[in-house]
């Protein structure tokens, strides 16, 4: 892996397994295998593509970063401090400086809640804040997110997806986090306004010198805000590094796959679109051998046989496919 | 000290600003403010009783001769057993029914509600005792058991609100599990447990007041049934023997054979006690019932949306627009899109097209509408 001076937050071989309910009784205890050896880094400052199709595994490793998900194995270290082995209050302490900014906007607001009680409820619960700087405080944050002071007294079912958006990243950013988990941020909004909503947070990120943690399927999002990123598929990394290496040679049938499906303005030139057959396997019977066996183009015997290692193929480029290591040799 | 008396302050100012718009709601309700008016008057007549009650029937020496009929000086006449003047009867009687039905009617909400988001929240153990416990008193039948524990116990009214809170708080508990197991998934509470916010400030928070509309409408209801209740226990000889109550004014009237001497006044009038307290107070209930669940509102139509709605801003649209536009509904669609709560105006834009179409005023839009549906909301 590549060598980080001081990661902002490194994860170390992370597991997350959920037990499923038995059938019958005294039938053999099964879990899904939700995440399953993922390693990462994430560099102060830098924003960290999370990339994947539903269901892999994204949120709930974005969830154990947060510490609002128990691992099953593995370590994360948040600023140097291991996050996985702290108690409530250090916890507490430490959440202070992570935020989230949720998918869906609508669900994300108490519709009981005025704006500025939304705003303000982080600094609510860490407390010592009177309402005079409350009300300051939420004012400036709000003009920041683009919207005005105004409007903290009115309810979010006043505002269009795209403000209550703004309103969830003006409430993640009121206590200055370091690190932002944005999960599909976008995704959920109108076309229309995914552009307005992504330069505003890297707007926001150069101000503030936040480290985000990005969760998309959307691939050419990703390309346009991240650095580097992680394409993950049923729990399990196969492809890792600088999104400029990763978009320029993908290595990972799968990455290939994705990548034939971003929707693309220029409509003169044809590209392949490859389509995958079958399904996602079941996450509780996960099969032997790679993960992206029965769906991918290129396997043969050994994919079926054993677990392909994530290898370094190129600088800060790892994939784990048997494949692409063979044709990296023959290229090279 | 003084911060935590603001604190209360502004915590008494809350509820009593939750408690106005929840009377506000249920007085637009037609229904709604039928029940709010009836149950008004009673209470003024429980509270006031003293004041509005020509005698006293707990004093013995206001009794009159046993068995008159209505007259100016006693408006329902006397009561056959006593002397005493039913038309005090009836208005003291108001105190016993109403606090009986609204003190149950409380204790049961705030057993139900503590313990249903208990469990629906914190879930695991807590949650399987709980709901365990409920199974077991979900299958004892609740008057059968009253009328043991009176013969146990005594007859008063502290046994009949214990046991009815005790065995009362099961469906109310299972109703308000499911509510806060909905709500507990809610990204807003997510985001505040991420804030490091503790469980007690999300079940105050955020959890209370989500469930607190339906925990008046369930107060309202259950305390129309216990009152209920309450009258046929006394009916039984198994209320508070000393109380005056319209039940034991039922039973009076009964054993002393009023139907016999023709004293219909006396059966009727407990009766009608009895029928307007569990009348508005279910009127009530069932209004908050509607308001809450829109489902249930009948004919609800774009009709009552849009008087609902009572939007001013749309009207002045609409009236705003010349006849070419309103022909082809554009202005109206794109003056909606523009502003805050899009889709929702969208749509009753929509209805008045419709009804100016029906009125023959318009005709059939040439514009397609799909493309103004995509952009509006953002």
């Amino acid at each position: 892996m590549q060598e980080n001076e001081n990661p902002l937050l490194k994860l170390e071989h992370i597991c997350v397994t959920f037990p499923v309910k038995r059938d019958y009784p005294f039938q053999k205890k099964r879990f899904v295998h939700a995440v399953t050896d993922v390693s990462f880094e994430i560099g102060a400052g830098e924003t960290f593509g999370l990339v994947g199709e539903s269901g892999c595994g994204k949120s709930t490793l974005a969830n154990t970063t947060l510490g609002i998900q128990k691992v099953d194995s593995g370590k994360i270290f948040f600023e140097g401090k291991e996050l996985t082995a702290m108690d409530k209050k250090q916890l507490k302490e430490a959440r202070r400086s992570m935020q989230m900014i949720f998918q869906d906007p609508f669900s994300s607001l108490n519709p009981r809640f005025s704006v500025f009680d939304i705003v303000s409820e982080p600094l609510r619960i860490m407390g010592g804040y009177t309402r005079e700087e409350m009300r300051e405080k939420v004012g400036q944050m709000l003009h920041e997110v683009g919207l005005s002071a105004g409007d903290m007294d009115r309810f979010p079912s006043d505002f269009s997806g795209g403000q209550k958006q703004r309103i969830g990243i003006a409430r993640a950013l009121i206590l200055k986090p370091k690190y932002l988990v944005c999960d599909e941020p976008v995704s959920a909004l109108d076309v229309s306004v995914h552009a307005q909503i992504l330069n505003l947070l890297l707007d926001l990120q150069e101000k503030y010198h936040i480290t985000y943690l990005f969760i998309s399927h959307n691939l050419a999002v990703v390309k346009r805000i991240c650095n580097r990123i992680l394409v993950m598929y049923f729990g399990k990394t196969m492809e890792y590094g600088d999104v400029d290496k990763i978009f320029a040679n993908p290595m990972h049938p799968y990455t290939r796959a994705l990548m034939s499906a971003i929707f693309d303005t220029d409509i003169d030139t044809k590209h392949e679109r490859i389509r995958l057959k079958g399904e996602v396997p079941s996450p509780i019977n996960v099969p032997k051998g790679c993960r992206f066996c029965g769906r991918c183009p290129e396997e043969d015997e050994a994919c079926r046989m054993g677990e392909p290692p994530l290898v370094e193929v190129e600088e800060d480029h790892y994939v784990a496919c048997f494949h692409c290591g063979k044709k990296a040799d023959a290229d090279g | 000290m003084k911060e935590i008396m603001k604190k209360i302050g502004m915590f008494f100012l809350r509820l009593l600003g939750g408690i106005g718009s929840f009377f506000k709601k249920l007085w637009k309700h037609r229904q709604g403010r039928v029940g709010l008016i009836i149950a008004g008057i009673l209470i003024v007549c429980a509270v006031f009783a003293p004041i509005i009650a020509p005698y006293d029937p707990y004093d013995v020496t206001q009794r009159a001769e046993k068995g008159l009929s209505p007259s100016w000086e006693h408006l329902l006449g006397t009561s056959i057993t006593t002397g005493q003047d039913i038309f005090s009867m009836l208005i003291y009687g108001a105190r016993s029914s109403l606090s009986i039905g609204v003190i149950t009617g409380i204790t049961i909400a705030v057993l139900g509600s503590i313990l249903g988001i208990a469990a629906g929240y914190i879930g695991g153990w807590v949650d399987t005792v709980i709901m365990r416990v409920v199974d077991v008193l979900l299958v004892i039948p609740t008057l059968p058991l009253v009328i043991v524990m009176t013969n146990v116990l005594g007859t008063s009214y502290a046994v009949i609100v214990l046991v009815f809170a005790a065995f009362g708080w099961t469906g109310l508990a299972r109703v308000i599990r499911a509510q806060v197991m909905l709500l507990k998934n809610a990204n807003y509470v997510k985001a505040a447990e991420l804030m490091g916010a503790s469980k007690w400030y999300i079940m105050w928070r955020h959890i209370l007041p989500a469930v607190s509309n339906l925990l008046i409408m369930s107060t309202a209801l259950t305390s129309a049934g216990i009152m209920v209740a309450e009258a046929g226990l006394s009916f039984l000889g198994l209320g508070n023997p000393e109380a005056v109550s319209w039940g034991k004014m039922l039973a009076d009237a009964q054993s002393s054979g009023a139907m016999l001497f023709g004293h219909w006044w006396s059966i009727l009038a407990p009766g009608v006690g009895i029928f307007l307290a569990v009348f508005s107070f279910m009127r009530i209930g069932l209004a908050m019932e509607e308001i809450l669940n829109p489902r249930m509102r009948k004919g609800s139509s774009m009709v009552k949306v849009f008087k609902h709605l009572n939007n001013t801003y749309l009207q002045e649209v609409f009236d705003s627009m010349d006849d070419g536009s309103k022909l082809k509904g554009e202005y109206a669609t794109c003056q909606i899109n523009e502003s805050p709560a899009g889709r929702e105006m969208l749509g009753c834009g929509e209805y008045m097209l419709e009804s100016a179409l029906a009125e023959g005023k318009a005709e059939e839009p040439v514009t397609e509408k799909g493309g103004n549906d995509e952009s509006a909301g953002s």
